[in-house]
């Protein structure tokens, strides 16, 4: 990887973060209403694997999903108007900001029931086999939806059936408020997928570039008809599950450790260790806020979903 | 080419599989035991072997085949997935609940979930307790989902296919003891009909009974019964349970002035319990209130003789039609 890739890694983990913020920021004013997950600290796992993506390829993720929809080239003006229920939200405000999807993008959208996305993921990748498009699909969840049933009977349903889909298990120590490793007995969750005789790999998922060969590799695996691959990337969400969660369940010095080890703050001092201009790694963070400020002001500005349609595409 | 052929139910079903799998080449069709076996009911014999990997057996795992039945169909295939038992859809109601059926609305559109799920419900003597429900109602709570369920073996053609064409997730109830029922001249190979509709059984002018599924064949009998007794029943066979066809019922209501719905269903919660409430509020003038026929808000023992204490009976049917009648 050249300077530039990874600079642009960072501007596209300064794109998610800002946009995350001022989510956070219209949340709390009262434009934005309901339930925000936020991925603040988890961009590099978006990042590296959207990155190694093709156009006709899909993604299915969760509720934590903005980022995801973004690395997979949604643009800040609809994510936002879709969180603030404005007509010009990717789905008119029907999604909302935990289940919105952006199909035009390779998006195939968030959803909010833990590990439901995966069988469905799993249906994108049979497709696969029958369109000849060669189509590689990607299936995003957390820790905790490991010990969701369905989870592993996607995993084994597309183990045997050599479907081209990657399993990627965010692992942020957390199931909402519960620590993981107090909800099962062997912390490696990629084990399991070993033990579907599905090919598993552990990767900082703090780091962009790791994520990125680790999927570049799957996507290899899944394009050649060898089937799925599991990826578990290590991360630290380092905001609450929900927005006023107050985080008692982290020990002492956790959080000071997790915003030390986040990914922005890690590749930024790479860079400038490595001999970048701190100005040309600054320039990545004002160039994401000035394109999210400009988003917010449009889609503040935009038109209200009107309640008349609120009936429309139920059925064919 | 429209033909017509001597088929049971269980050969209508698998009729209409293959025509359309033959109509569509973006159809496939998987399940528990379905391809190689040909199902454990032998209902899709013969398909693998002519339509090959479009016809594949699953892991035991309804989640997964549900999911991949609504993954593969927003990629633009048309799947026909095979529950063995409505009993068993319960352990992955939420790719129906959650998944299939929001995927069209929540996206505007710009997603679409064109998927058949074949299932089959009903208790069969002997069956336990959880072989033996009946749960359209549940499917019926959930806007976004079509529901259809059949007791001939010309609707069991026609409605599958119908609902295989539907771009909508379509849920079709057949019904074990129906598929090795006797042969019946059935026209097959026509163009699919739009879904929707109801089958007028048996025309009459003293009471509307709305009923669907095996029972139908139940009612009929009763209705037959009452018939020499002077009483003359309309029996309305609702094939299609969403969409439902409530101005067909309130037509015949307006002629009766008095119905009777009769469902193998709990009556509790039951379809039939909003058939009358739907002719309630349109303020028709009935000659007597209306009446629900339903199973006893039980579980089904597997006894034959304790079942039948708890689901609707011909004798039960024919009382409930002689009350409505004031006989
Ligand atoms: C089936 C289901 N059970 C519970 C919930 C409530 N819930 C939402 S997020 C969450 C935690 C999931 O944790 P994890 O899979 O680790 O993902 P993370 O939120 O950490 O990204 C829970 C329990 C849900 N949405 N769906
Ligand atoms: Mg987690």
């Amino acid at each position: 990887m050249t300077t530039d890739d990874h600079l642009a890694d960072l501007h596209a983990m300064w794109r998610i973060r800002v946009l995350e913020e001022k989510i956070l920021e219209l949340r709390l004013a009262g434009d934005v209403v309901g339930s925000v997950h936020l991925s603040n600290g988890q961009e590099a796992v978006a990042v590296g694997v959207c990155g190694q993506l093709r156009k006709q390829d899909a993604v299915f993720a969760t509720y934590r999903g903005h980022g995801w929809a973004m690395a997979r080239g949604v643009p800040a003006y609809p994510i936002l108007a879709e969180v603030l229920a404005r007509t010009a939200g990717v789905n008119g405000g029907r999604g909302g900001s935990a289940h919105f999807s952006a199909p035009e993008y390779g998006f195939y959208g968030e959803n909010s029931i833990v590990g439901a996305g995966a069988p469905i993921a799993t249906g994108a990748a049979l497709a696969s086999t029958f369109d000849k498009s060669g189509r590689v699909v990607v299936t995003v969840f957390g820790d905790g939806a490991m010990n969701q049933g369905a989870v592993p009977e996607a995993m084994n349903f597309a183990a045997a059936m050599d479907l081209p889909v990657i399993f990627v298990c965010e692992n942020n120590k957390y199931s909402e408020l519960t620590p993981i490793n107090d909800m099962v007995r062997n912390p490696d969750l990629s084990a399991r997928a070993t033990a579907l005789g599905i090919p598993a790999t552990r990767v900082d998922g703090n780091d962009a570039a790791e994520v990125a060969a680790a999927t570049a590799l799957a996507i290899q695996t899944a394009r050649h008809g060898l089937g799925p691959t599991f990826i578990e990337a290590h991360t630290r969400r380092i905001v609450g599950h929900y927005i006023g969660d107050a985080q008692q369940y982290r020990p002492e010095g956790e959080i000071e450790a997790d915003l030390a080890a986040e990914p922005i703050v890690r590749l930024s001092q790479q860079l400038i260790a490595s001999g970048v201009a701190a100005d040309t790694v600054e320039a990545t963070h004002r160039r994401a806020v000035a394109e999210i400020e400009e988003a917010a002001r449009r889609a503040l500005a935009a038109t209200a979903a009107d309640p008349a349609t609120a009936l429309e595409h139920l059925y064919a | 080419m429209r033909e017509t052929v001597k088929l049971n139910y269980g050969g209508a079903v698998n009729a209409a599989l293959a025509r359309s799998l033959e109509d569509y080449p973006e159809a496939i069709l998987f399940g528990e035991d379905v391809a190689l076996p040909g199902g454990v009911f032998g209902v899709t014999r013969g398909l693998r072997k002519a339509f090959g990997a479009r016809v594949f057996d699953t892991p035991i795992s309804e989640t997964a085949m549900l999911g991949a039945a609504i993954g593969s169909a927003m990629m633009g295939r048309r799947p026909i997935v095979e529950i063995m038992w409505m009993d068993f859809m319960f352990v992955a109601f939420d790719q129906i609940v959650n998944q299939a059926s929001n995927v069209r609305y929540v996206s505007e559109g710009r997603l679409t979930a064109p998927l058949t799920i074949r299932t089959q419900q009903g208790n069969a003597p002997g069956a336990c307790a959880q072989h033996s429900q009946n749960m359209e109602a549940l499917l019926l709570h959930v806007p976004g989902i079509r529901v259809a369920m059949t007791s001939t073996p010309q609707d069991a053609y026609d409605v599958l296919r119908s609902a295989v064409a539907c771009d909508d997730p379509v849920v079709v109830i057949e019904n074990r003891s129906l598929y090795a029922g006797p042969k019946a001249e059935i026209e097959i190979g026509g163009d699919p009909m739009p879904i929707g509709g109801h089958r007028l059984r048996r025309p009459g002018a003293d009471v509307t009974v709305v009923t669907w599924g095996s029972i139908t064949s139940r009612v009929l009998a009763g209705a037959d019964r009452l018939a020499a007794e002077g009483i003359d029943a309309e029996v309305i066979e609702a094939v299609w349970l969403n969409p439902f066809d409530h101005a067909a019922v309130a037509a015949s209501v307006a002629r009766t002035g008095r119905l009777v719905v009769v469902h193998e269903a709990n009556t509790t919660g039951g379809f039939g319990a909003e058939i009358v409430a739907r002719v309630v509020e349109s303020g028709a003038s009935l000659k007597s209130p209306p009446r629900r026929i339903g199973a006893r808000d039980s579980r089904i023992p597997a006894a034959v003789g304790l079942a039948a204490a708890v689901l609707p009976q011909e004798d039960d049917i024919v009382g409930g039609l002689r009350a409505a009648v004031g006989r």
